[in-house]
């Protein structure tokens, strides 16, 4: 798959595949192309060349929705989120447009218990039940991540995108998240973006490099940390920056 | 942690769990509070029933406004040119009238919702890809063309001269309309109540949710998986639709229409008063309507020339001081009374 912005090749013959249960990261330096990957595997942005296969139709053609509609679900790397709704309301929103209830113009939203359920039940997997009215914007930054985080799950995704999850929050909170992330069902395709080289270790079975837009290589992680030229271009700059306890992202 | 709280635990998170449901399920009752428009609409009558032509204006814009906040406070659809269905739908039953003697008002509101809501629906398929500033310049640029082209065959439309002496069948052929507007206010009324009743239904509805999240963030809408562009283009042709009702009425209660209608100012003072009152609320339409429209009548009485000034000055004020209508400033007070008493 290739993503040209002008002449600026930023994604390049890059070929990745998800198996089913997969739990893949993907690492790279800043501006290597991982959030352009991910927009071109949800369809934010059309490949200049090449396709994406689901269960091995092809969907490049189909739109943002639609894919998302068949399972493919993200959370962005700065908060998406319906700032000016309750914390429930985001949850049941994904859920009603999950299942299609909003294409019901006259019944109450209140009128089906079964969402309201489900979406706390989703808010109760991440500890979100006591914010369930709060308005998402009165939320500190760390809790709008879980929503974040919360939102990709309730449209029960097979195939999850998570770009950064844990960028921003404070470590109080992060394991919270990477509770979450490890304890996803089996059945989903995660791929997850990741700066924190703990959580991408912890987390995958498998580890794509990117650089400059191209797979620069891939394999488990005990592979991934044998790699020299690896720890060359990346590992050794991000390893300096895990020590030196920035884990912002 | 003591004993007795980690027993309390799962029984405090069940009550908030339980609050939180119970908030989603009793939002779209009505509230004894919702009652007082309707109840100060019946007032009106019985207090000043030789204003009630006056009356029956600020219920035609009233709707108008309902329609507006439909698009623009629930979907964040911002457009100057809503006049242009407001004046598609007055001049659908004008012309019913003029060109082929159709003179049943009832069905002419009907025709006025299906014809506006029809261009509505080709208007907002072609325009609603776009948002903000181009989005404001096209719906500004369809209601400019609409009346050009209106002013072109004037032999149809009456040009801007208009097509004066517009007189319909008595409602249900008994009523009659008699000189101090009695009947077109109660009929206004009536209207105003079937859609007020629509448009609240359609706002509480998993749909009317689904609005919010386009105005709140739409990038967000997408990768849930909403069909953003066809919810867009659904709510854009049910309020032009009733924007076309509110447009048909002023045609049948003023006897008369001019391309007027389609001004840019007609569009901006809708708009006007939506924000006066506040967006998002469906109450805001009534409370901005009431008081553009009163403080537009004593003003102009007072001083014919200079009126606008009172209108921009109120403008200004409500910007710096209520950013969120009049229905905010009451919601602020509201809650800060709600805190005084708690404390």
């Amino acid at each position: 798959m290739n993503r040209n912005f002008g002449a600026l090749k930023v994604t390049r013959d890059v070929n990745l595949s998800l198996e089913r249960g997969a739990r893949r990261a993907l690492i790279g330096p800043n501006g290597a192309g991982k959030t352009t990957l991910v927009n071109l595997i949800t369809g934010v942005l059309p490949p200049s060349s090449g396709k994406v296969l689901l269960n091995g139709e092809d969907i490049t053609a189909l739109s943002q929705a639609q894919r998302a509609r068949r399972g493919i679900a993200r959370t962005f790397q700065i908060n998406q989120l319906f700032r000016g709704l309750t914390v429930l309301e985001n949850l049941s929103l994904a859920i009603g447009e999950r299942d299609g209830h909003c294409n019901n113009l006259w019944r109450a939203t209140g009128g089906s218990r079964v969402v309201i359920d489900e979406a706390l039940d989703h808010l109760a997997s991440l500890r979100l039940v006591d914010d369930a009215l709060k308005l998402v914007r009165e939320l500190p930054y760390g809790r709008q991540r879980l929503v974040e985080i919360a939102i990709a799950l309730a449209q029960k995704p097979r195939v999850l995108l998570l770009d950064e999850p844990a960028a921003g929050v404070p470590s109080s909170e992060s394991h919270l998240i990477l509770d979450v992330v490890d304890s996803l069902d089996q059945d989903i395709a995660v791929l997850i973006i990741e700066h924190d080289m703990d959580v991408v270790f912890r987390f995958a079975r498998r580890i794509t490099v990117l650089v400059a837009g191209a797979i620069f290589t891939e394999g488990t992680p005990q592979e991934i940390m044998a790699n020299e030229q690896v720890r060359a271009v990346y590992l050794g700059q991000e390893g300096h920056r895990v020590t030196g306890g920035a884990r912002h992202g | 942690m003591a004993a007795s709280d980690i027993m309390n635990a799962p029984t405090a998170s069940e009550s908030a769990r339980e609050r939180a449901a119970q908030y989603i399920v009793s939002r779209h009752r009505f509230r004894p509070t919702e009652a007082l428009p309707w109840l100060f609409a019946i007032a009106a009558y019985f207090i000043f029933p030789d204003r009630m032509t006056f009356a029956n204006q600020v219920a035609i814009m009233i709707m108008f406004a309902l329609s507006l906040d439909l698009i623009l406070g629930y979907a964040g659809i911002v457009t100057l040119g809503h006049a242009a269905f407001f004046g598609i739908g007055a001049y659908t039953v004008a012309l019913m009238l003029a060109r082929f003697g159709w003179t049943e008002p009832i069905s002419g509101l009907f025709a006025a919702a299906i014809v506006t809501g029809f261009f509505g629906f080709i208007l907002g398929w072609f325009t609603l890809r776009y948002r903000g500033l181009t989005l404001i310049m096209l719906t500004l640029a369809t209601a400019i063309m609409l009346q050009e082209t209106g002013n072109l065959r004037s032999d149809i439309s009456g040009g801007y001269d208009g097509l004066p002496g517009l007189t319909f069948k008595p409602l249900f052929g008994v009523f009659n309309y008699d000189l101090y507007g009695h009947v077109y206010y109660l009929y206004t009324m009536a209207v105003l109540v079937v859609v007020f009743f629509l448009v609240r239904r359609i706002v509480y509805s998993p749909f009317g949710q689904a609005l919010t999240g386009i105005r709140e963030n739409v990038r967000r809408m997408h990768a849930v998986g909403s069909p953003v562009h066809r919810r867009l283009v659904t709510v854009y042709t049910i309020s032009a639709a009733i924007a076309g009702v509110a447009g048909a009425l002023f045609t049948q209660t003023n006897a008369y229409v001019t391309l007027t209608v389609f001004d840019f100012d007609n569009s901006a003072k809708v708009m006007v008063m939506l924000i006066l009152g506040g967006t998002g609320r469906l109450y805001g339409a009534f409370i901005g309507a009431i008081i553009y429209l009163v403080l537009e009548d004593g003003l102009s009485k007072f001083s014919p020339t200079f009126w606008q000034f009172g209108i921009g000055l109120l403008l200004v004020l409500a910007v710096l001081f209520a950013p969120r209508g009049v229905l905010g400033l009451f919601e602020n007070a509201a809650a800060y009374l709600s805190k005084r008493f708690k404390s």
